[in-house]
């Protein structure tokens, strides 16, 4: 705005390293999420998930194999040889000083040779390959060596495979992904049908006491849904629905009812008189008008409201907790699963933060495919 | 029946029966009830269209009254009520058990500071970004990445901080980033800076700030909003006071340097970083409605401003915020009405122990732990209470534009 005065603001650069910093601000705690996903419990533990982003270096204390495992000492020329690497198998590190003493960890750089009382020498290269010799046969544990090694970033899938493919586990994700599907798409649809009618009554016909609905409608746009629990369950309960997917089905068809004709009717009462007078004057029924031109017409706010009303059924607790999930837990959805498992594993964050990008990234996609929508619905849907 | 068959079936059984019931009933009333034809045709025609809207409306009204009508007077009445009692009218008893249980009183207050906090700091992000956005090239993804927690949900949220506050042992490596960050500090100038003196120099910000809007508030006398002006007011000056009470409080406290927090289980400052988590996500809202609004605003009238020597302030708060205040409301309103009916954040990350409790999460509590539907319904009806003057705004402004 400030160029149109003629100068380029001077402070340009500032509002450039502003919204990088509010960014990465914002973005930093879902990354955590992300990238702790795909780590293993033993590295999660070992440090902050930032750490795992960059060649690691730690502080370790190494065992080379013990001398008395079966052949693990060989006789060569009258020295007796333990060989190996300090490392497990599949570890991919590499060591920048080590020692032998742990008061002195950064004596000796790779391929040095370190002398051990009685006669013993060690000798470690880069890799953690390492030769121990003595002249007498050795004895007792491995020996120990305390290395400053540089680990690669490594990540893993294991995570993933547990969580969705482990089976009916406590920690399995599967079953409760589906429900939730199961939740989402009739409670996605449905309000869309019901509301798409009444909000084509609400813009385009003509009846005594519209204002009053419309203002009945925005009047329960903002009644909180705790109120409608207990009687609802109730009333659930009374009729023989009782607890399970009809019961949150309707619950959800209810609670979004509002919003839907909200947005619905205000899009409509913006589209051009011309085309329906036109369509009435030709003969066309008001069931003609609605199905043949108004519906088409309206796609951008349908396709708003779907948005809003799958991520808010898909994103939901509290309805599937009263409405759906009874004793048996067979209907656990994601966002319940996860409340469960942050009290019986809170510690396990690899489960848990895979679990919650499973149950996130859903949306996550929905949202950046359809993010056009779902602005328009909120810059329609937010009373003015 | 297997559930997903289940949920195809209802599918194709909801919509195939409301497209049903819609066709159906036109026909009827076309056909049978009042025909357009025969000696009362015109008659009939006019029946038929008087008619009609209401068949369009049928079901929504139908979902309308039962899932959130009714359940409004349902719930006052059982807040009336005792279930042990054999449903009895009990009178107000169930809000004078209420209101001596202590953890009450927690949640309301609670519930006020999440009311004065969040929509104030998401507002106030949501600004900053907006207006910070629009002006640089690559500023819609910057948008996008900002706005992309609304698709995350609040359990989701849950988990992503609860990483994010977690506390290992002081000798161990610290997983969650508040305490790796709190472990860098040792008590030296560094310190103080951060610690000390810049959170001062914010909170005397907001003293002078809230302390100047107040004034506004209370001194612009218009007819029907000094009410709630002077009552905004009101908070305000409260809010100038505990700032600077704070900002004593920052210079006497001995804050325990070297050792990791369990952040969760610190009275208030639990509350705050369970706050952070809604702000997070509804910042991103307030961006995009006041991006809209900043965008809309006629670039005539910031020229002009400009030609005639304002500075990029003056053009902010006495050009730009004017014409989008409206905006602001809507903002703050909605964002409101979310805190109120906050319940997963709390229920996810603490469950309202360690005096986090709110109403949304204390009804919850006595509803399905407690089994006490009467306290469970009377904390509803506070809830309720709480939006009354929100929804009593919508539906005065909407009627005032429906009239014009």
């Amino acid at each position: 705005m400030s160029n149109i005065a003629g100068s380029k603001s001077s402070l340009q650069w500032v509002v450039h390293i502003s919204v990088a910093l509010l960014v990465m601000l914002w973005l930093f705690p879902t990354l955590g999420l992300f990238v702790s996903s795909f780590r293993t419990a033993d590295q999660i533990s070992t440090g902050g998930w930032w750490t795992s982003l960059f060649p690691a270096e730690q502080n370790l204390t190494l065992r080379s194999t013990d001398p008395d495992d079966e052949g693990a000492q060989t006789l060569i020329d009258g020295v007796y040889v333990v060989e190996g690497n300090l490392f497990k198998a599949g570890v991919d590190a590499t060591i920048s000083v080590w020692g032998t003493s742990s008061r002195a960890i950064d004596t000796y750089v790779p391929g040095d040779t370190a002398e051990l009382k009685d006669g013993e020498t060690i000798t470690v290269q880069i890799n953690g390959d390492y030769v121990w010799t003595g002249t007498t046969e050795m004895t007792g544990r491995g020996q120990r060596v305390f290395a400053t090694s540089t680990t690669p970033p490594e990540f893993t899938f294991k995570n993933y495979k547990t969580v969705l493919f482990g089976g009916d586990s406590t920690d399995g994700m599967t079953k409760a992904f589906f429900n939730t599907l199961t939740v989402t798409i009739p409670a996605t649809i449905i309000p869309i049908v019901i509301a798409a009618f009444a909000a084509y009554a609400l813009a385009w016909m003509d009846f005594p006491g519209r204002a009053l609905l419309v203002a009945f409608v925005v009047a329960l746009l903002v009644v909180p849904l705790q109120l409608a629990l207990i009687p609802l369950l109730r009333l659930h309960l009374g009729i023989g629905i009782g607890k399970g997917y009809l019961g949150v089905w309707l619950a959800h068809t209810g609670f979004g009812m509002p919003l839907a004709i909200y947005l619905l009717r205000n899009y409509m009462v913006g589209l051009p008189r011309d085309i329906i007078e036109n369509a009435k004057v030709d003969g066309a029924t008001d069931f003609q008008i609605f199905t043949k031109i108004i519906l088409p017409l309206s796609f951008p706010a349908l396709a708003s409201f779907a948005i809003f009303q799958f991520l808010w059924t898909w994103n939901d607790l509290l309805v599937a907790k009263v409405f759906l999930i009874d004793a048996t837990g067979q209907t656990t959805v994601m966002t319940n699963q996860i409340v469960e498992l942050l009290g019986t594993r809170g510690g396990n964050w690899e489960i848990l933060s895979t679990a919650a990008f499973v149950s996130i990234s859903v949306p996550l996609v929905v949202f950046f495919s359809m993010q056009k929508y779902l602005v328009r619905g909120l810059l329609a849907g937010s009373v003015k | 029946m297997h559930p997903a068959l289940q949920g195809i079936v209802t599918i194709f059984l909801g919509v195939g029966g409301c497209l049903a019931y819609f066709y159906f009933s036109n026909q009827f009333i076309d056909k049978v009830l009042f025909p357009a034809k025969g000696v009362n045709a015109g008659r009939n025609i006019n029946r038929a269209n008087i008619v009609r809207p209401w068949l369009f409306l049928a079901p929504a009204l139908f979902a309308l009254s039962l899932y959130l009508a009714y359940p409004v007077f349902a719930t006052l009445w059982y807040s009336l009520t005792d279930r042990d009692k054999g449903n009895a009218f009990v009178g107000l008893a169930n809000y004078y058990q209420m209101m001596d249980d202590p953890k009450f009183w927690e949640a309301l207050k609670n519930n006020m500071l999440w009311l004065i906090i969040v929509p104030a700091a998401s507002t106030a992000f949501g600004l900053l970004a907006a207006q910070l956005t629009d002006r640089i090239g690559w500023g819609s993804i910057a948008k996008s990445m900002i706005f992309m927690p609304m698709a995350i949900s609040f359990v989701g949220a849950a988990v992503i901080f609860k990483l994010i506050y977690d506390t290992r042992p002081a000798d161990a490596n610290q997983i969650g980033a508040l305490n790796a960050v709190w472990m860098q500090f040792n008590g030296g100038v560094g310190s103080f800076i951060l610690l000390r003196a810049l959170p001062a120099a914010f909170l005397a910000f907001l003293t002078v700030g809230s302390l100047w809007l107040a004034t506004i508030m209370i001194k612009g006398f218009s007819s029907f909003t000094t009410i709630l002006r002077s009552l905004f007011g009101v908070v305000l000056i409260g809010v100038a006071v505990s700032s600077i009470a704070s900002i004593y409080g920052l210079f006497t406290a001995t804050l325990p340097y070297g050792e990791p927090q369990t952040w969760l289980t610190m009275p208030f400052w639990n509350s705050i970083l369970l706050m952070i988590v809604l702000i997070w996500i509804q910042t991103g809202f307030a961006m995009v409605i006041l991006s809209a609004a900043l965008r809309g605003i006629p670039e005539e009238t910031v020229e002009a401003a400009i030609v005639d020597g304002a500075n990029p302030f003056q053009v902010f708060f006495k050009i730009k915020m004017p014409q989008i205040a409206g905006t602001i409301v809507v903002v703050w309103t909605t964002i409101t009405l979310t805190v109120l009916k906050v319940f997963d954040i709390v229920f996810a990350m603490t469950n309202g122990q360690w005096e986090t409790q709110v109403l949304a999460n204390y009804m919850f509590d006595k509803l399905f732990r407690g089994n006490d539907w009467g306290v469970g319904s009377a904390a509803a009806i506070v809830i309720m209470l709480l939006v009354t003057p929100i929804l009593m705004w919508n539906v005065y402004n909407v009627r005032k534009e429906m009239r014009s």
